[in-house]
């Protein structure tokens, strides 16, 4: 345990990403089986007790602590479980530091247990740590828990109540802890993305494969996570429709659903399931297959009346959620476009052409419920031109572009070249005033490199539109970092207000209502696109243009 | 508080002592200030007469431009006095920074001990706090919560070092407040073997040259301003708080944030300074100090300012002990802790 609470602090300070990487990698590389493989579910927040919960530990510290500093400990620190790791009774070091000190009397501390030993671990293992919490029942969890805090000092106790508890929140993404297994044991990425969602905690199989020890786990009759097919962006060039087929780009998340071995899972873009917020989906897809889709809501934004599909915010509804109400799912009924058969009825189709695997999706369809399922259609076209034409007359202004997909290729995880091309809509922008400022993190922690911006109410006022903090380059985030230094009118912590001179050409992909904004719009993907010097702020962008603008 | 005419007065800009019209600490000018010691919330510029140990009235003349050796400053060394009104003042060691004092006053067989700032840990830079008993203890509560338990110093000093070497390339920049921390994570780096020059912002220089003036020996310092960049690599520097994330920075090689205070004990704070590197390292009682320090003078009462005071009073009435909050307004103590 104590190498992981060193690895949980280092990690929450920590923010540089490749500096993360290094950290776990090293981890990897040096704990052994099962600490590890528990260690980097905790991290990615795989793990679930369900018989500790936050009142468990509230109670605990209940018994143990008076209840007013208590409260007034954790207004201050602002987190159950580090309150609960900084103040869980233990005898107080001799503060001269070898000179020793007369007891203190408080009350609280009665029940105080030994220190651990400098070596702090009282030989608390994660693993000892996760079998005692698994098998803990309601009624037995405050002890077992209680017990595994007695044997750990501060740090570990915070590393305990984290892993306990979840919601780790040390920035470390699935992603991230997938490219640190693959740089810890030399293996592609791939491989265990593919791997990754297949095989339980604490993933033995898994290391024993990393490091050479055990042939590459079977997968048959799991409904795991295949690593999904990236696109390029297209830039400019223009392709060759006998190579390739095109298909309208939607505005909503990219999924896979898979049924297999009597479990259906629904994977966003990360392979994070994502089923539990959407449980008609999962009942409604019941044949043995892998699909490959754009998860929307029923609306007409995108593609019309006839079968269309919301804006992208009314699918924001829907996120994010552990359960939904009937009125959510009746407000906002979801549904699957589907663009891509993994495998169907026991056989991978990943290594078959595009143009196969199509024939066989569009038999496929048919078996899904139309309610819940249709199929993505390929946009006829005879040349390139007039998918350019038809690209620039979309009508609607939801669609965020097209798709090319070359026809012979096979379905490979990760970004090919020569493949897939995703062709934007040209983004939309708005000419906006630099309101306020505030440091970025990491390697920009000492520039002004989040910026909030706004457009003028015809009544002549500024209110904010939106945020960025990208789309410029380095000279001009040391241009713009001078300008707000230099232009400052006022401080908020560690916000600075501008004066309003400065007007930014801001790029976005589509604007929406929104009532989290005085301006009641959000943008979606805003960037610095220019900065606009030669603009004087008076001309720049009112809201009712970027009203016109919302779908 | 049933006194019926109390001696000494709390009032929100400081505490008055009556019956020798004389302020301790206070936050505006005055005629006659006794001063605890030398940081920006207890010593203000400005007043008639100061009463200070030799070592405050020298940080004071360095930062206010004050005269030292004016007729009308008196200085006071450890356990030494002076008789005004009938109040019988002594100056006691507190452990906080270089010559931080406890002021003990008697009047008329009863005895107040004000602690200003005060610590019970050792620090090679200033004389230990001594106990001094008495009927009524004013004490800080800075840390005043049971969460802040501060490490030993050592352990903190150790994780530096091995930040340090685990990358040569980038150099470690320590915000330390300008005076006391800075000068103790210096003498404590000197302690644990760190023989290297150590850098510094030129905001410390001339306060490290007061402590080495006063006998406390810091190295071979250098201003990061006349050093080159390569050269900082793999070393360590020193910058007052709000230079860690300025522009300033930007001439230090690819540097590793740490801050030394007793507020990074909480993630969330360390974390919304932008530190990398927390250092538990505090010039303040950390709780069970400031609870222990209680219990050993055990007074009759004791009055809490300064921080939480909150807690230690919820504390005191736990263990039914006399106690009262001060109020006392103009204690920024963010910084110095
Ligand atoms: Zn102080
Ligand atoms: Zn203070």
């Amino acid at each position: 345990m104590k190498r992981f609470a060193a690895l949980i602090d280092r990690l929450v300070y920590t923010r540089s990403r490749n500096s993360k990487l290094a950290l776990i990698v090293d981890y990897l590389k040096h704990t052994p089986d099962p600490d590890r493989g528990w260690a980097l579910a905790a991290l990615t927040d795989a793990l679930d007790f369900p018989a500790v919960k936050a009142g468990t530990v509230r109670a605990l510290l209940g018994a143990r602590v008076d209840e007013e500093l208590f409260r007034l400990s954790r207004h201050f620190v602002g987190d159950t479980a580090e309150t609960a790791a900084l103040l869980w009774p233990e005898k107080p070091l001799p503060f001269r530091e070898g000179v020793g000190v007369g007891h203190v009397d408080g009350a609280q501390l009665q029940q105080a247990p030994p220190r651990p030993s400098p070596e702090g671990e009282g030989g608390l293992s994660i693993s000892q740590a996760v079998d005692a919490l698994s098998t803990a029942t309601r009624s037995d969890a405050p002890a077992i828990l209680a017990s595994l805090l007695d044997r750990l000092d501060a740090d570990g106790r915070y590393a305990l109540l984290k892993l306990a508890l979840g919601g780790m929140r040390v920035g470390v993404s699935a992603r991230l802890a997938k490219q640190a297994f693959a740089q810890a044991f030399a293996v592609p990425v791939d491989d265990v993305e593919e791997l990754w969602h297949a095989i339980p905690p604490p993933y033995a199989p898994l290391f024993a494969w990393g490091e050479g020890r055990a042939p590459c786990p079977d997968l048959a009759d799991v409904a795991f996570f295949r690593p999904f097919m990236l696109a390029h962006p297209l830039e400019g060039e223009s392709l060759d429709l006998s190579d390739f087929a095109a298909e309208w780009k939607w505005d909503g998340i990219r999924v896979q659903l898979v049924h297999g071995g009597g479990e259906t899972r629904l994977y966003s873009r990360g392979g994070e399931e994502i089923g539990g917020a959407f449980p008609e989906l999962l009942a409604a897809f019941d044949q043995d297959a892998v699909i490959d889709g754009e998860l929307l809501v029923r609306g007409e934004a995108q593609g019309g009346a006839a079968g269309g599909a919301a804006s992208f915010n009314a699918l924001q509804q829907r996120l994010g959620r552990k359960t939904v109400t009937k009125r959510m799912l009746a407000d906002y009924p979801a549904f699957v476009r589907v663009y891509d058969l993994l495998a169907v009825d026991g056989n991978d189709l990943r290594g078959l052409s595009w143009i196969e695997r199509r024939r066989q999706l569009e038999a496929f369809v048919p078996r899904l419920a139309a309610s819940h399922f249709d199929l993505s259609p390929v946009i006829e076209a005879a040349h390139f031109d007039e998918l350019a034409e038809l690209r620039a007359g979309a009508r609607d202004a939801a669609i965020e572009g097209m798709m090319l997909k070359r026809r012979d290729a096979p379905y490979v995880a990760g970004r090919r070249a020569g493949f897939w091309y995703k062709w934007k809509r040209d983004p939309l922008v708005a000419d906006c005033v630099m309101l306020y400022a505030q440091r970025g993190n990491g390697r920009r922690a000492s520039f002004y490199s989040d910026y909030t911006f706004g457009c003028w109410t015809d009544a002549g006022e500024l209110l904010p539109v939106g945020k960025a903090y990208s789309g410029f380059t380095d000279e001009e985030l040391k241009w713009l970092d001078k300008f707000v230094r230099d232009h400052t009118i006022d401080r908020f912590g560690p916000v600075r207000e501008v004066e309003k001179t400065l007007v930014l050409e801001v790029a976005f992909d589509s604007i929406h209502a929104s009532k989290r904004h005085k301006s009641g719009l959000a943008m979606r993907f805003p960037r610095i696109s220019r900065i606009r010097c030669d603009k004087p702020a008076e001309e720049a962008d009112r809201i009712a243009t970027l009203r016109a603008m919302v779908t | 508080m049933a006194r019926t005419k109390p001696w000494l007065e709390p009032h929100p800009h400081g505490l008055y002592v009556r019956p020798a019209d004389l302020w301790i600490d206070p936050a505006r000018p005055v005629e006659r200030a006794a001063v605890t010691h030398g940081h920006a919330d207890h010593a203000r510029s400005g007043h008639h007469a100061v009463f200070a140990t030799p070592e405050t009235l020298a940080i004071m003349a360095l930062r206010y431009g004050v005269d030292a050796a004016a007729g009308h400053n008196q200085a006071v060394a450890y356990g030494d006095g002076f008789e005004r009104g009938g109040v019988r003042f002594s100056f006691h060691p507190a452990g906080h920074v270089l010559g931080s004092a406890q002021i003990a006053m008697e009047y008329r067989g009863e005895r107040i001990v004000v602690t200003g700032d005060y610590k019970r840990r050792p620090d090679p830079t200033c004389a230990p706090f001594e106990i001094v008993p008495c009927d009524i203890f004013i004490t800080e509560a800075t840390f005043g919560l049971p969460v802040f338990r501060h490490p030993p110093t050592r352990d903190e000093i150790a994780k530096l070092l091995a930040a340090v070497r685990a990358e040569p390339d980038r150099c470690v920049l320590v915000g330390a407040y300008a005076l006391g921390k800075a000068q103790r994570v210096i003498a404590e780096l000197r302690a644990a073997g760190w023989q290297a020059p150590i850098y510094i912002h030129g905001a410390l220089e001339r306060m490290c040259a007061l402590y080495a003036d006063h006998g406390v020996d810091l190295g071979e310092l250098r201003l990061v301003g006349e050093s080159d960049k390569a050269e900082m690599a793999g070393q360590i520097v020193l910058a007052p708080p709000s230079a860690l994330n300025d522009r300033w920075s930007r001439r230090l090689p690819d540097p590793v944030t740490a801050m030394a205070s007793g507020w990074m004990r909480v993630r969330q704070r360390a974390r919304q300074r932008m530190v990398e590197l927390p250092l538990v390292i505090s010039d303040h009682a950390d709780w069970d100090e400031l609870t222990a320090t209680i219990v050993e003078v055990d007074p009759q009462e004791s009055w809490i300012t300064h921080g939480s005071e909150e807690g230690l009073l919820r504390w005191c009435e736990m263990t039914q002990r006399r106690a009262r909050a001060l109020h006392l307004v103009g204690r920024d103590l963010e910084e110095e802790a």
